[in-house]
This record gives structure tokens, C-alpha cells and sequence, in this order.
């Protein structure tokens, strides 16, 4: 569960995410929506303090995951990312091999036992359905893999650390439609052991896996909310005029 | 994709003329080294040929005037030395890189940078100077006369700290960012996320960087000659003087005549096999983590 408080996020003086009250519940597919450049991808990573690798970031506001509140000094950024999975747009596996990307944060974690690790290898392979593809050539460098399957690889490296909450940042943008396709038909697997986070431009794609979406808009140079709540409401009968003329094709 | 070759394009006259001249400054780079290497073998032939490879480390000693030319007591004290100084500046250079590259806030990165810059651009025989007047009376504490193998090896070691820091921190600036984020999304510290992520990908950098400045380290001779003893011995400790392959030439090379002259140019070729062999280690190296 991801909850979020008058959330204002400042790169330096300007202010890209103004006052942003958002519930995502747990177990369901939230999308986030809205045009380019309105602050859906710097809000995605307030929650699990990306933003703290800018330096000039700043946050306002609380943001709660999981009952904690994400800026409680006595909580590393570290602690929380394990269990805030994050999926970007771009595939970005290292530049190692297949198992040794899903195994290196593992170990980092603590994970020692070879066993232990190759099982959950597997086991995460399989969950994002890479399993039969790779299961020969897992020592074969990731950066072999073809875009849908680096994606696939990425989510599978995220799941490894058994998040709860995964941010998936326009996660399909980047691949080519069937690869898209089949990244889209993942994540709607992994719905309810997940409590899952899509930033999406595609309207389509939203309105297909989200149960929830929220509709981001530019207002006064910062990201706001326009518009929240069960996807097939906020499609057929959107309240905010903006949000009906965007998703009505006539605006956006 | 199609691979645009840009020799196709086009045939226009400024563009022929911009060909020929890249083509033949290409072809100057290259051929000064093996003019170089000619020079140096052809003048080394007839020592080779007279008193033979063999004796250069059979001969008893290095008596060139009485026809002794043991090279091993200064290939061993170069190897030493310019071993030392790696030791010195790697660790240094590298945690000093990082430090810039991941820690530092940006003004202080910037000028740190132009610090280290400013730092190789010392002349080494001011290096040597401050070496034999502050360096040598300390490490004389240790025994000895204070000119040692240790006394060159430490400030070769701080002549090529800016080749490694400045050589390992492009390599660290060229990891990608997703990399860096994607390591941090995992729930890496920053010290995880640079040991396991971003030093691993910069390691080929990093390598050939180490190789400058190895080859930067055996060829140095102002500030070894004089810091180094110069005594022709076989060190028998760190403390011990020693006579490197560099400045035995530039010792001798005044007064050198024919054999002597010759082997001169020999030892000269030493060095730049001994380089040659390690710049192609580090191709080897580089290579098997493709």
C-alpha cells in the first residue's frame, strides 16, 4: 500500500510536483497517467527516494509505504528500496551475466547459500516467464538479450528481493509491440501478490491493466492530480473537463 | 541498421583535401614508432652482435670500460621501482577518482580535478628536488643513505598519481546512469553500488589507465636519477640504492664510445619491450572479460 500526502517535489527553486494526495491500494494495478513533462515519472521516484540521487531534490509532504513513513531519517533509502522494486523505462540489466544480474543484489542482501540463490534465480525466471528462454545460457552475458527480454530480466531481478510494492516507469515504451505485449501480460500476472505502480502514456494500456489510475496534468509549471480513482469510472465518466478532453482524444 | 560509410558520401574537393591530410598526420603518428624502434635496433646490432644477448646477464658486473655488461642489477631495479610506484599510486589514484566521481560535492570535484591536473603537470625535476630534500632525509631514518629504492619508488609514485586518478575517473564518468540507479533501485548502498556495479564496468578504463602509467613510471629518469643512488648493485633491500635503466643511459651516454654506446641503445630497447610486453598484458586482459 502506497499513500501520499500533499507530496511537492522541487528540483532546486522549481517546483515539478505540487501537492499530491494519492492512494494506491494493495494487491491492485494503479496506472499513472497524463502528457510528458508533467511529473508523473519524478513523483514515481519520490516514493522510493530515487530522488535523493539528485542533488538538487527536494521533498515536501509524507509519503507512506507499507504504514512507514518513507522519509523517517531512522529508515535508509536502502531498506526501503528492497522492497520498493523499481523498473525503468529503458532496460538497464548490467553488463553481466544472467545470473549474476538476478543474483548480485541478492547477495548484497545477504543471501550467501549457492543453492538458496540458484533456487530463487528459477523461481523468478519462471514468474517472468524468461525460464525456458535463458535456462541454458544463464552464464551468457544479459546485455545479449533482446529488449522484451532485458525488461523481463529487469522485473525479475526487482522480484528477487521479494518487494511488495513494485514502480514500473513506462516499462513498455521502450519495446517493440509484441515484446511490449508480452511485458504487458506479465505484470498483470503478478497483480495481487504485488501492489503495483505504472506510470503509462499509452491510454490504451491503462485502461486494459489498472484497476486504479490517476491522471497527472502541468498546471502553473508543477504536476497535480486531476482526476483519481477505479479506472472504468474515471474513463467513461471523468469529472475534470481537462481529464475527459485528454482522454476523449481532443486534448493532450 | 545500415552502417553509413562515410567514405561513401561524398568526392568533393574538401573533402578530398581534409583525407589527405588526417590520412598522412595517421600515418606520421605511426611511423615515428617504429622509426623509433628501427633507430634504436639498429644501433643496438652491433652490441648484440659483438658481445651477444646472453652476456648481459651472464657478464659479472657492469664494468662497460672493462668489458663487463650485466643489464640485470638496473632491469631488476627498474622493475622494482616502477613496481613500487604503482603500488603507491594505484590505491591513491583510484579512491581519490572515486571519491571525485561519486562523493565530492561539484565545486569541490571541480577544483579537486584542476588540483590533480596542475598535480601532473610538475615538472619531475622539481619532483626530485623536493624528493632528495625532504623525501631522502626520512627515509635515511630507515638506513642508508637516504637515495633508495624506496625514496624513487614513493615519488614516482606521486608523479603518476594523476594519470591513474584522472585515467579512472573518465573510465568511472563513461558507466552508464541507469546502471548507477538500477543498482540503487536494488537497495545498494553508494559504496555497493560503486564496488559491485560501478568499478566492475570501469575496469578496462581503469586497467589501461594503471598501464600509462606504468609506462609513464619505468621511462621517468630525471627524478629517479636523482633520487635512486644510482650505485650498480643488485638492491638487496628497499632501502638500498639502485641504478635504473634510464638513468644509467643518461649517466652514461656523455662519454659512451662504440661497444659501450651500443649496449647503451640495447638498454634502451629493454625498455621498451618491457613496456610493450605490459601494454599487451593489459590487451590480454581486457579481452577475456569481453
Amino acid at each position: 500500500m502506497i499513500q501520499t500526502q500533499s507530496l511537492s517535489v522541487y528540483y532546486g527553486d522549481k517546483q515539478a510536483v505540487r501537492d499530491v494526495t494519492f492512494h494506491a491500494p494493495a494487491g491492485k494495478i494503479t496506472a499513472i497517467v497524463g502528457p510528458s513533462g508533467c511529473g508523473k515519472s519524478t513523483f514515481l521516484s519520490s516514493l522510493n527516494r530515487m530522488t535523493d540521487l539528485i542533488p538538487s531534490a527536494r521533498i515536501e509532504g509524507q509519503v507512506i509505504v507499507n504504514c512507514c513513513d518513507v522519509q523517517d531519517r531512522n529508515r535508509s533509502p536502502a531498506e526501503l528500496r528492497r522492497c520498493v522494486g523499481m523498473i525503468f523505462q529503458k532496460p538497464n540489466p548490467f553488463a553481466m551475466s544472467i545470473r549474476n544480474n538476478i543474483q548480485l543484489a541478492v547477495r548484497e542482501h545477504g543471501q550467501r547459500d549457492r543453492q538458496q540463490l540458484n533456487q530463487i534465480t528459477e523461481s523468478v525466471l519462471r514468474d517472468v516467464g524468461l525460464w525456458d528462454e535463458v535456462k541454458d545460457r544463464l552464464d551468457d552475458s544479459a546485455l545479449k538479450l533482446s529488449g522484451g527480454q532485458q525488461q523481463r530480466l529487469c522485473i525479475a531481478r526487482a522480484l528477487a528481493l521479494k518487494p511488495s510494492i513494485l514502480l514500473m516507469d513506462e516499462p513498455c515504451s521502450a519495446l517493440d509491440p509484441i515484446a511490449s505485449a508480452t511485458v504487458e501480460a506479465l505484470i498483470l500476472s503478478l497483480k495481487e501478490r504485488y501492489t503495483i505502480l505504472i506510470v503509462t502514456h499509452n491510454l490504451a494500456q491503462a485502461r486494459r491493466i489498472s484497476d486504479e489510475v490517476a491522471m497527472f496534468w502541468m498546471n502553473d509549471g508543477a504536476g497535480e492530480i486531476i482526476e483519481q480513482g477505479p479506472t472504468e469510472t474515471v474513463f467513461s465518466k471523468p469529472n475534470h473537463p481537462i481529464a475527459a478532453a485528454y482522454f476523449a482524444g481532443t486534448s493532450g | 541498421m545500415t552502417k553509413w560509410s562515410l567514405s561513401t558520401l561524398s568526392r568533393l574537393k574538401s573533402d578530398w583535401l581534409f583525407t589527405v591530410v588526417t590520412r598522412s598526420s595517421a600515418c606520421v603518428a605511426a611511423a615515428i614508432v617504429f622509426l623509433v624502434v628501427a633507430f634504436l635496433i639498429s644501433e643496438s646490432i652491433p652490441a648484440i652482435r659483438q658481445i651477444g644477448v646472453g652476456r648481459f646477464i651472464t657478464d659479472a658486473s657492469w664494468h662497460p670500460l672493462s668489458d663487463q655488461f650485466n643489464l640485470t642489477p638496473m632491469i631488476v631495479a627498474s622493475l622494482t621501482i616502477t613496481l613500487g610506484a604503482i603500488l603507491i599510486a594505484a590505491p591513491l589514484g583510484i579512491s581519490a577518482a572515486i571519491y571525485c566521481q561519486f562523493y565530492a560535492p561539484t565545486a569541490i570535484a571541480v577544483w579537486y580535478r584542476r588540483l590533480i591536473e596542475l598535480l601532473s603537470g610538475i615538472p619531475s625535476v622539481v619532483f626530485g628536488l623536493w624528493g632528495l630534500v625532504v623525501l631522502a632525509p626520512i627515509v635515511a631514518r630507515l638506513g642508508g643513505s637516504g637515495q633508495s629504492i624506496l625514496t624513487a619508488s614513493l615519488v614516482l609514485g606521486l608523479m603518476i598519481l594523476p594519470t591513474v586518478a584522472l585515467t579512472t575517473q573518465a573510465a568511472l564518468r563513461s558507466v552508464p546512469g541507469e546502471w548507477l540507479a538500477g543498482g540503487a533501485a536494488l537497495g545498494f548502498c553508494r559504496s555497493s553500488t560503486i564496488r559491485r556495479i560501478a568499478l566492475p564496468a570501469a575496469r578496462r578504463g581503469i586497467l589501461g589507465g594503471l598501464l600509462l602509467a606504468l609506462a609513464r613510471a619505468m621511462g621517468e629518469t630525471m627524478a629517479v636519477l636523482m633520487l635512486a643512488g644510482n650505485v650498480v648493485e643488485m638492491p638487496d633491500s628497499i632501502v638500498a640504492p639502485a641504478r635504473t635503466l634510464t638513468a644509467n643511459i643518461a649517466l652514461e651516454m656523455g662519454y659512451a664510445t662504440a661497444g659501450h654506446r651500443s649496449v647503451l641503445f640495447v638498454s634502451g630497447l629493454f625498455l621498451i619491450a618491457i613496456v610493450a610486453v605490459s601494454v599487451s598484458l593489459a590487451g590480454f586482459g581486457g579481452a577475456v572479460d569481453e
